[in-house]
C-alpha cells in the first residue's frame, strides 16, 4: 500500500522528523486560504502516486495569494499521467542550499534490510543508484538488532554528508528505520532531506509504502487506504479479495495462481492480441467467486473477449466448470464472448460440464488464447 | 534419486487440525508420503487421519523421529511456526503459507543462515520426488518419475509446465516450487546446485518470473558451474512496472531491474535455452538432453 506525500508527511511529523509546515486542500478556496495561513512563498503539490510529479505540471510555486490561486486551480481537478488530481498540499516552501537522500528499504537478494544515505538528494534516486552506485551509503541491518546507532552514524559518514549536519541527518535515518520496522513499511524515502543555510534539515517530500501482506497489524495505515483512491476496477477487484491489475488491451484474462495469469497474458501478447488485465482468482474457485471475476472483468469498457484458464491441481475442473456454469447463467445477456481451457485434475469431466451455448470450450491454453484474441479482434474489426 | 526428499522422508505436518493443512496432509498420506506426526499447540494427543498430533514441534520430531515439516500455519503466526522447525532441528521445511509480511520473514531468514535446514518457500507449491513422496500441495497425478529436475516460483504454472512433460513422456527427479515471495529460503541457486549433483537429473527446468534479481544471479551460476543442460521458462513478458502482478515477490521495479527481458538475457547468455510458451519447454528439454 502506497501512501500520499500528505499521509507519509504525518507519519514521519508524529515520530519527530521535521517536516515543512503544510495543509491539505481539495477546493482552489481552501488551498488560497492554506497558503495565506502558511505564508509565502509556498509549494502547492498534487497528492497522486505519479512519479515525476514537478516535470509533469504537478508542482508549482507561488510566491502569494494570486499565484497561489491560479496554481491550484491548474493542478486541482488536472490529468496527471492518467489520473485526476483531486487533492493538493500546500505546503511552506524551503530555501535550501543542499539536498540529500533518506531511505529504508528491504534488500531482497540480501534477504535484510537497507538504510541509505546520499549526498545526491532531490533527484531519481535510481538513476543515481544505476549511474553512480557508490554515491550511496548502504548499511544492511539484522532484523533482530535493527538499525544500531553506529550504523546510522556509519551511513551518513560514508555518504559525505557535512559533519555539522550529520548528527541530525543520522537521527532522521534512525528514525525513518525504526518507523520502518514498526509499521511494516516496505519502502520509506525522503527525497530530497533539504539543507537551509541556517543548518536546519527538513523533510521536504515523503515516500511510505507498507507491505500489503501486514495491512492485518497495522490498522491505523490501512484506515488510510480510503483515502488514497485508485483504479475503480482495481478497488472493486479488491473488495473481492482479487489479485487484479488493470492493463490497457481488450482481452480479459481470468486464471487460477500468479505465474500461469502472468502467463496466459504473455500468450496473448504472444498470438497478437493486448491483455486487458491481470486477474488471479486462487485457488478453489466456487460460482460465487467465478461471478464476481466475471463482474470485474466485464465491467471494464475495453474488454472485448475474456479468457479463462485454470489449471486444476487440488481444484477440481468440474467443480469449476459448475461454478462458470451458474455464474454466467446469473447474466441475462453475456456482455463479451467467453472461452475456457480447463488442465489437470477432472479436466475432462469439467469441460463435459460446461454449457457450451454461454462459452467455448478450447483443450489447450494455446487454442483458448488464440481464440479470445481472434474474438477481441473480431469485436475491434 | 532424487533431491532433498525421498521415501524414507519422514514429515511432519503443521497446522494438520486446520482445513487446509488436514485436507493435504490427507493428500499427502494417499500420494504415499511419510507422515508421521502433526504440530498444533493445545491439540497434543488428538489423532488426524491416524497420524499422532503433538503440542509442540520439537516433540513431534523427538517422538516420531521426524526430519521435515510441511507448515500450513496462517501468516500471522506462520514466522512463529519456521522459528519452531528450526529450533527443532529438522532438515527440510516446507512452508506453503501466502501472504506473510515480509519483515517476518526476513527475520526468519536471518535465523535460517545460522542453521543446516533447507526451507522451502514461503509462498510455494511445496517439493516432490515423483513416486516416492511429496511435501506440499502438488497435485500428484500429474507427475511421473524421470530424470528432469524442476525448479519454479510458481504454483499453477509449474503444473502446467509438468503436465506437457508427462504427457510427452518426460518424467521428473523431483520437482521444486521455490514460492513467489521476495524474500525465500531454498533459492534457485540452492536447488540448481543440488540437481547438479544428483547424478540422475539429467536436464533442469527452471521456471522464473518477473521481479528480483535471483535469475540473472542464477544464469551466472549455471554459467559458471554447471554440467547439467538447463532450460529455462520466465513469465511476465508483458507486466507493467511498478504492478505487483499477484505474488508478492513478481514486481518491476520502477527503474527496470527485475524485467523478464533482463532475465531471458541473461539465461540466453550463459547458454540456457529459454521456451516462448509453456509447451515448448519440452521441445527444449528433448533438445538439451
Amino acid at each position: 500500500m502506497r501512501l500520499h506525500e500528505y499521509q507519509a508527511k504525518r507519519v514521519f511529523a508524529d515520530a519527530g522528523i521535521p517536516t515543512p509546515k503544510s495543509e491539505l486542500a481539495s477546493t482552489v478556496e481552501e488551498a488560497t486560504e492554506a497558503a495565506e495561513s502558511i505564508g509565502y512563498p509556498v509549494a502547492i503539490k498534487a497528492q497522486v502516486h505519479v512519479g515525476g510529479r514537478g516535470k509533469a505540471g504537478g508542482i508549482k510555486l507561488a510566491d502569494d495569494a494570486e499565484e497561489a490561486r491560479a496554481a491550484a486551480g491548474e493542478i486541482i481537478g488536472m490529468n496527471l499521467k492518467g489520473y485526476e488530481v483531486d487533492r493538493v498540499l500546500v505546503e511552506a516552501a524551503v530555501d535550501f542550499v543542499n539536498e540529500l537522500y533518506v531511505g529504508v528499504t528491504m534488500d531482497r537478494g540480501a534477504g535484510k534490510p537497507v538504510a541509505m544515505v546520499s549526498t545526491k538528494g532531490g533527484v531519481n534516486i535510481e538513476e543515481v543508484a544505476a549511474e553512480d552506485p557508490d554515491a550511496i551509503a548502504r548499511e544492511h541491518v539484522d532484523p533482530a538488532f535493527g538499525l544500531h546507532p553506529y550504523q546510522a552514524r556509519k551511513a551518513v559518514y560514508d555518504a559525505g554528508v557535512d559533519r555539522e549536519i550529520a548528527g541530525d541527518v543520522a537521527s532522521i535515518l534512525s528514525t525513518l528505520y525504526d518507523l520502518w520496522d514498526e509499521k511494516d513499511g516496505s519502502d520509506a524515502e525522503i527525497n530530497p532531506v533539504m539543507i537551509t543555510d541556517e543548518g536546519e534539515v527538513i523533510a521536504a517530500d515523503a515516500v511510505f509504502n507498507v507491505d500489503d501482506d501486514a495491512l492485518f497489524r497495522q490498522s491505523e495505515i490501512a484506515q488510510l487506504q480510503g483515502e488514497t483512491g485508485g483504479d475503480d476496477l482495481e478497488t472493486m477487484a479488491g473488495e473481492y479479495g482479487f489479485d487484479y491489475v488493470r492493463l490497457d488491451g481488450n482481452v480479459g484474462v481470468i486464471g487460477n495462481g500468479a505465474g500461469l495469469v502472468m502467463t496466459t497474458l504473455d500468450m496473448v501478447d504472444h498470438y497478437g492480441g493486448s491483455p486487458a488485465n491481470f486477474l488471479d482468482i486462487g485457488g478453489g474457485a466456487k460460482a460465487g467467486r467465478v461471478r464476481n471475476a466475471l463482474e470485474v472483468v466485464f465491467a471494464d469498457d475495453n474488454v472485448d473477449s475474456v479468457v479463462f484458464n485454470i489449471f486444476g491441481g487440488i481444484t477440481r475442473g468440474d467443480e469449476v466448470a459448475r461454478g462458470i456454469n451458474e455464474a454466467l447463467a446469473e447474466f441475462e445477456e453475456i456482455p463479451n464472448p467467453v472461452t475456457v481451457r480447463l488442465a489437470g485434475t477432472n479436466s475432462a469431466e469439467g469441460m463435459e460440464i460446461l454449457n457450451t451455448d454461454l462459452v467455448t470450450v478450447q483443450g489447450t491454453l494455446e487454442e483458448a488464447v488464440q481464440r479470445a484474441v481472434a474474438d477481441a479482434q473480431e469485436v475491434t474489426a | 534419486m532424487s533431491v532433498l526428499v525421498d521415501e524414507d522422508t519422514r514429515v511432519i505436518v503443521q497446522g494438520i487440525t486446520g482445513g487446509e493443512g488436514e485436507f493435504h496432509a490427507e493428500q499427502m498420506i494417499e500420494y504415499g508420503t511419510n507422515v508421521v506426526a502433526g504440530a498444533v499447540p493445545g491439540k497434543g494427543g488428538q489423532e488426524v487421519h491416524g497420524v499422532p498430533v503433538y503440542d509442540t514441534v520439537n516433540q513431534a520430531a523427538r517422538e516420531a523421529e521426524a526430519d521435515a515439516s510441511v507448515v500450513f500455519v496462517p501468516p500471522a503466526f506462520a514466522a512463529d511456526a519456521l522459528f519452531e522447525a528450526l529450533d527443532a532441528p529438522l532438515d527440510v521445511v516446507v512452508a506453503i503459507t501466502e501472504g506473510i509480511p515480509t519483515q517476518d520473514v526476513s527475520e526468519v531468514y536471518e535465523q535460517l543462515r545460522r542453521t543446516d535446514t533447507h526451507l522451502i518457500g514461503p509462498n510455494c507449491p511445496g517439493i516432490i520426488t515423483p513416486g516416492e513422496t511429496k511435501l506440499g500441495i502438488l497435485p500428484g497425478n500429474i507427475f511421473e518419475s524421470g530424470e528432469v529436475g524442476l525448479i519454479s516460483r510458481s504454483g499453477t504454472l509449474t503444473y502446467q509446465i509438468v503436465d506437457s512433460l508427462t504427457q510427452r513422456g518426460i518424467g521428473q527427479s523431483t520437482a521444486v516450487g521455490i514460492g513467489g515471495d521476495p524474500i525465500i529460503g531454498t533459492g534457485f541457486i540452492d536447488a540448481l546446485e543440488l540437481f547438479e549433483a544428483d547424478p540422475d537429473t539429467e536436464a533442469v527446468v527452471m521456471c522464473g518470473e518477473i521481479g528480483g534479481e535471483d535469475e540473472e544471479e542464477a544464469a551466472r551460476y549455471i554459467a559458471e558451474y554447471m554440467d547439467t543442460p538447463v532450460v529455462g521458462f520466465i513469465a511476465g513478458r508483458t507486466a507493467p512496472p511498478g504492478k505487483r502482478m499477484g505474488h508478492a515477490g513478481a514486481i518491476v521495479s520502477g527503474s527496470g531491474t527485475g524485467t523478464a527481458e533482463s532475465k531471458i538475457q541473461a539465461l540466453e547468455n550463459a547458454g540456457v535455452p529459454v521456451a516462448e510458451t509453456p509447451d515448448e519447454v519440452a521441445d527444449l528439454v528433448e533438445e538439451v538432453r
